[in-house]
């Protein structure tokens, strides 16, 4: 699989490019801007981009902007944002519009080599991947009336879902049955009134529900 | 010859006061004819009203004219420069005009030019007129000689009375250039205090000086905090990220170093990692990125996330305010989670902002055990004075068993 990288420290691309190659992807362009990234991503049209957050010139949301840019043009990319401090609201705007093929995340998790890669295939494929910080910022917000008809248990495993785990990750993290899961995923759907069609896109659907009530 | 340099400084100033004396008297007595027609015109029949209107018309066309001549005559011979009440020509505006027509300046004015100035004349013609007669009686021998010799032979007690008038102008010359300075600086003083911004103009410049160097200084505060973050941010950050990843790609790809190896590096990794969030807990302290980028709403919930107990974060804000206003505010709430997750033994605590008219209300509640004093702790107290720095009042209240509630109302508008 092919990607590309902006991120203005050329130090830490230097890992990036490496933690990336660990994983079996293929690096086709490293940037610094997201100018240069969305060239770079209509040249090579890679399956996924790792996008720095802060990046020149404003060094305030560029990677964000990028990102939304890339979503829309190129549905088959899917991006990673890398931030030093992860932003409800950056998040909120990226998965505004669609909650796959996207992750954000905190560098600092780079470091954990395996999961990082995990993660980043996951998003690879389609899925989600949220920074569990990302999770407790939406979580803990204020009136959200829907998720309050949640139980905290349920509040627990939405938060996971968010994070973009399957009901397997899920299990583990809480160590309940993978059956237990399933079965607090239907009172969330049933609670936050989703329709019966397809499970995994009731999922997006559950993000995004709780995504939106939680910007209210 | 040479003059010893104290007698030749005696002299220009004498010649300074003198002349500054000189060119007073006219200008002092200039209004005196006008008021003094008019009062005898009045003091008649007929034309009595119109020679009235006549003279304060006058009297009000030449004061400003005046004015501005005294101001000229202390700059150019006395070197004082006098303020201007009103220093800054300002857009015209009808309260430019009311301040300029005011009574209390047109008042100061007229008392100057019409009480105080004949008074100074006085004072002033008296001073020049010893001067004329000191130098007068001083050059005594000089008058004698210029006599035809038989008037001069004729004069009674020619001998014994020029001595004594040569003697007597001397010592009035010795006490011209005293009471000549005396006279100039008294009259510097009355024209400074009449013709020159009153004491609350003075106070109220001062103090907007004042305002206006302290908003300088929170923007310059404000503007290193950034400056910080941005060097944290795009250096230090990123090094020991960076040293991180390769600490845990070294963990990655090489699972076949010996035991003892792989505790050290495994550690090194951990270590890393926490100097990465305690760097991290620093700097967003600081100043936020997303705080410029997004506004108060988005930066806090951040920092809420952050805290490692429940927080209820309510913000009710339709618009941004102003960044210093947005600045104190996310550094109250920070201090104040902080000491919550430090001192409080809280188990949740609930932040609210909401603007209120044209101030910004900032409230953080926790339910800890209270007891938190804002005049001990250095903490609160430099909560206080930084909400003070925008004129903001800053609340304290922590009765022992809890709970704390930490206030703060910062003006938005200034």
């Amino acid at each position: 699989m092919r990607a590309v990288i902006a991120e203005d420290s050329v130090l830490l691309r230097v890992g990036l490019v490496k933690v990336l190659e660990m994983g079996g992807f293929q690096v086709a362009a490293e940037v610094g801007d997201g100018e240069a990234l969305l060239a770079a991503v209509e040249e090579h049209r890679p399956e996924l981009a790792l996008v720095d957050v802060r990046m020149p010139p404003g060094f305030t949301d560029e990677g964000v902007r990028a990102a939304m840019v890339i979503r829309r043009r190129w549905p088959g990319t899917a991006v990673v944002l890398l931030s030093q401090y992860v932003e409800e609201q950056y998040a909120a705007d990226l998965l505004a519009t669609n909650t796959s093929s996207v992750g954000y995340l905190l560098k600092q998790r780079v470091a954990d080599v395996g999961d990082f890669v995990e993660a980043v295939r996951r998003v690879a494929d389609g899925g989600t991947a949220l920074d569990p910080q990302v999770v407790a910022q939406l979580l803990l917000r204020r009136d959200s009336d829907p998720l309050d008809r949640l139980t905290r248990r349920e509040r627990e495993v939405l938060g996971l879902m968010a994070e973009g785990r399957s009901n397997a990750g899920i299990a583990e993290a809480l160590t309940v049955s993978e059956s237990a899961v399933a079965k607090h995923i239907n009172n969330i759907f049933a609670k936050l009134d989703l329709p019966v069609i397809d499970t995994d896109h009731r999922r997006v659907l559950a993000v995004l529900r709780f995504l939106g009530a939680s910007q209210a | 010859m040479t003059v010893p340099p104290a007698l030749r400084r005696s002299a220009l100033r004498v010649r300074r006061d003198t002349g500054f004396l000189a060119a007073g008297v006219p200008l002092h007595l200039a209004l005196v004819p006008v008021w003094s027609w008019g009062a005898s015109v009045a003091a008649g029949t007929g034309t009595r009203a119109l020679a009235l209107i006549a003279s304060v018309a006058l009297i009000l066309l030449l004061a400003p004219v005046l004015t501005a001549v005294q101001r000229f005559r202390q700059r150019a011979l006395l070197g004082v420069d006098i303020p201007r009440p009103t220093p800054t020509p300002e857009r015209w505006s009808w309260a430019a005009v009311a301040r300029r027509l005011s009574l209390t300046r047109t008042g100061r004015r007229l008392g100057y030019h019409l009480v105080l100035g004949p008074l100074v004349a006085a004072l002033e013609l008296s001073v020049l007129a010893v001067a004329a007669a000191g130098l007068a009686g001083a050059l005594a021998y000089g008058w004698v000689w210029a006599l035809p010799v038989g008037v001069r032979q004729d004069w009674f007690g020619y001998a014994t009375q020029t001595p004594c008038y040569t003697l007597a102008g001397v010592a009035l010359l010795c006490v011209v250039p005293w009471t000549a300075g005396a006279v100039a600086r008294t009259e510097s003083r009355i024209a400074w205090a009449l013709l020159g911004p009153s004491r609350a103009q003075r106070l109220q410049e001062r103090v907007e000086y004042l305002a206006g160097s302290r908003t300088d200084l929170i923007e310059a505060v404000d503007a290193e905090r950034r400056r910080i973050e941005r060097d944290l941010h795009d250096g230090t950050q990123q090094r020991l990220v960076s040293l991180a990843v390769n600490l845990g790609l070294a963990l990655a790809t090489r699972p076949d170093l010996p035991g003892e190896a792989r505790e050290v590096l495994a550690q090194a990794h951990l270590e890393a990692k926490e100097a990465i969030a305690e760097l991290n807990d620093l700097v967003r302290g600081l100043h936020p990125a997303v705080l410029d980028d997004r506004g108060l709403d988005a930066a806090l919930s951040g920092l809420a996330a952050r805290v490692p107990l429940p927080v209820r974060l309510r913000v009710d804000l339709e618009e941004r305010v102003v960044p210093a206003v947005e600045s104190v505010a996310y550094f109250v709430i920070s201090e104040a989670l902080t000491n919550v997750t430090k001192h409080a033994r809280a188990t949740r605590a609930e932040v609210t902002v909401r603007r209120v008219g044209k101030v910004l209300r900032v409230k953080v509640v926790d339910d800890g055990l209270g007891g938190a004093d804002a005049s001990a702790g250095t903490g609160l107290s430099g909560l206080a004075k930084r909400v003070g720095s925008v004129d903001g009042t800053f609340r304290v209240s922590s009765p022992a068993g809890g709970p704390t509630t930490v206030a703060a109302e910062l003006p938005c508008e200034r």
